[in-house]
């Protein structure tokens, strides 16, 4: 089945801190149709979000499929608050690289 | 101006407010959004000047995050067009943080810029949002719980000895106050951001749930309109039924795409907004394109808290700091990059003892910016950057781990390397000191009776 990356599909794919303790991930889409087809393929589900990052469903606090900005927003918790010796993405303004790359199947 | 906003103006009451920047001071406002936005007939000009983003630091060490000329110059902008018009004009979280020498120094610029261009008599208020460890620790001992925000376990007494400065997080409370004894100019501390904004739409009687919403969508700027440009002026109107947003630069639009989009903007869920007193519930919100440039808003409503709990912020001093830089081509020392760095942070041990000290290895490369959650840290790049951080309570010994850690990665011992001349490369044969580490020690909420006992407030007199 053919696929392309999430990266040509979402019109914006963007990180950033939600408070000082967690990292907010916005997916948002031009066209209702395109996000409609990621959400039910499955890639950006909940369990498609810990095998991007390697993590446990207990690491995302919040999951929300809100339709009137045709998004997908997921939330994870930080392993330490921002701004902490070593963290080197203070904003969490970084972190949605991984997703662009994506293959979404069936597009 | 553009027709649609000249004419937008209805004959039902409503509050005009424009904002002119989404972090005051942090990047300068550009003038010509402003302009059309003072010519729009606001009822006040409002800006949010904090923000958590920038870290524990600029609280721990009561500074600001940027030089005082940008805050003087979104001040002066904005006071200049505020007493011109005769309107109010709110900054909330001075200076970054909001803590009170943030809010003092925003205070003492306006008395020098309504000096200075002469600006007539007008009323000056301000209030404060630290709370002294002192009052929280007897808050604590009298049987407070002093609860954990995103999964933090409640405060003890450690963290709180952990901790250098704590400001809450006020809500309308004190805007609406310091407008009631006839504030014209209002300098207010840490706050929420949407309350700077609800604060004077309540007093006039309008809706809290649109107040709130209306905050939330215009604290930011342009950030809720399209295309992507920061640091322009928007204008938002509340109504009794209604709120309308308005972009105010000719390039950009607020389209039901950029206002729903930047409802969900920094926060974990889209639908709900927590600030002292309360919350509103988005789940219901109905977007529509009112205007070519204008979005109206209708459907959210408001939660009035059973108890009122405030947000606390505290940071607290890890210790000094230096950094060091260097990097590494041989991809074989890539490939066995962390026995480097563990050969290093030995070699730190051995001369200075396993604890007192901490170093921190951040590999560009492979998994500097997202760590563990790295899908690719199996295939680092064909060279790296490796920025070394030591803390410890000394300059002296912070500057003498990292030179330990820095320099020893240079003498690391890797059985099958060919090049035995050095490990890696320097930018720099030294290590720099940096600004103390902090860390976020208090992000947690507080029982209150008032929702004005945190937060003193003040009205005084400034210009000619």
């Amino acid at each position: 089945m053919p696929s392309r990356p999430l990266s040509e599909i979402a019109k914006t794919i963007r990180s950033k801190n939600a408070g000082v303790d967690r990292i907010t991930f916005d997916v948002i889409f031009a066209a209702r149709a395109d996000y409609d087809h990621v959400r039910h393929s499955g890639v950006l589900s909940r369990a498609g979000v810990c095998r991007i990052f390697g993590i446990d469903d207990a690491r995302i606090t919040d999951y929300v499929e809100f339709d009137p900005a045709l998004a997908i927003k997921f939330t994870i918790r930080r392993k330490r608050p921002s701004g902490s010796p070593g963290d080197a993405d203070i904003f969490g303004s970084q972190h949605y690289g991984p997703l662009l790359g994506i293959q979404v199947p069936g597009m | 101006m553009p027709v649609s906003i000249q004419q937008r103006r209805s004959a039902e009451p409503s509050l005009r407010i424009v904002c002119p920047n989404g972090h005051l001071g942090f990047a300068p406002i550009k003038p010509g959004s402003f302009a059309i936005g003072c010519a729009a007939e606001p009822d006040l000009i409002c800006a949010d000047s904090g923000s958590c983003d920038v870290g524990p630091g600029p609280l721990g060490a009561d500074i600001s995050s940027s030089p005082r000329q940008w805050q003087v110059q979104d001040l002066e902008a904005m006071l200049l067009a505020s007493r011109r018009l005769g309107v109010p004009m709110i900054i909330g979280s001075a200076g970054d943080t909001g803590s009170n020498s943030r809010v003092d120094l925003f205070v003492e610029i306006i008395r020098e810029l309504a000096l200075k261009h002469r600006v007539p008599k007008f009323r000056l208020g301000h209030f404060y949002s630290e709370i002294a460890k002192d009052e929280l620790r007897r808050r604590m001992i009298s049987g407070e719980t002093v609860e954990g925000l995103d999964g933090r376990p409640a405060l003890d007494f450690a963290t709180l000895n952990a901790t250098d400065r704590i400001v809450a997080v006020a809500g309308i409370h004190p805007y609406i106050k310091l407008l009631d004894a006839g504030a014209d100019v209002i300098i207010g501390g840490r706050s929420s951001d949407c309350a700077i904004f609800a604060a004077p739409a309540i007093r006039d009687g309008f809706p809290p749930a649109l107040a709130y919403f209306g905050g939330k969508i215009l604290e930011c700027a342009s950030f809720c309109a399209e295309p992507y440009a920061a640091k322009e002026s928007v204008l938002g109107e509340i109504t009794m039924d209604d709120f309308k947003v308005t972009a105010l630069l000719p390039e950009q639009r607020c389209t039901i795409a950029s206002v729903a989009g930047h409802a969900m903007y920094e926060r974990a869920n889209p639908f709900y907004e927590h600030f002292l007193g309360g919350h509103i519930d988005m789940r219901d919100c109905r977007y529509e394109q009112y205007d070519e440039r204008t979005v109206r808003i209708t459907g959210p409503r408001y939660v009035a808290a059973d108890e009122l709990r405030v947000k606390l912020e505290g940071s607290g001093k890890i210790g000094e700091r230096f950094v060091g830089i260097v990097g590494v081509r041989d991809p074989y020392t890539i490939a066995h990059i962390d026995e480097v760095i563990a050969w290093a942070r030995r070699q730190a041990e051995e001369q200075l003892g396993p604890g007192g000290w901490e170093l921190h290895f951040t590999v560009y490369g492979r998994d500097a910016i997202l760590g563990e959650l790295e899908p690719l840290k199996a295939s680092p790049a064909h060279e790296l950057g490796i920025v070394v951080q030591a803390i410890a309570p000394t300059r002296e010994l912070a500057e003498e781990a990292c030179m330990i850690g820095t320099r020893q990665m240079f003498y690391a011992r890797l059985p099958e390397v060919k090049g035995t001349a050095g490990g890696i490369a320097f930018l720099l044969d030294e290590v720099m000191p940096a600004s103390p580490a902090y860390r976020w020690t208090i992000n947690h909420t507080l029982r209150l009776d008032d929702p004005l006992e945190l937060f003193p407030t003040l009205l005084t007199e400034a210009g000619v």
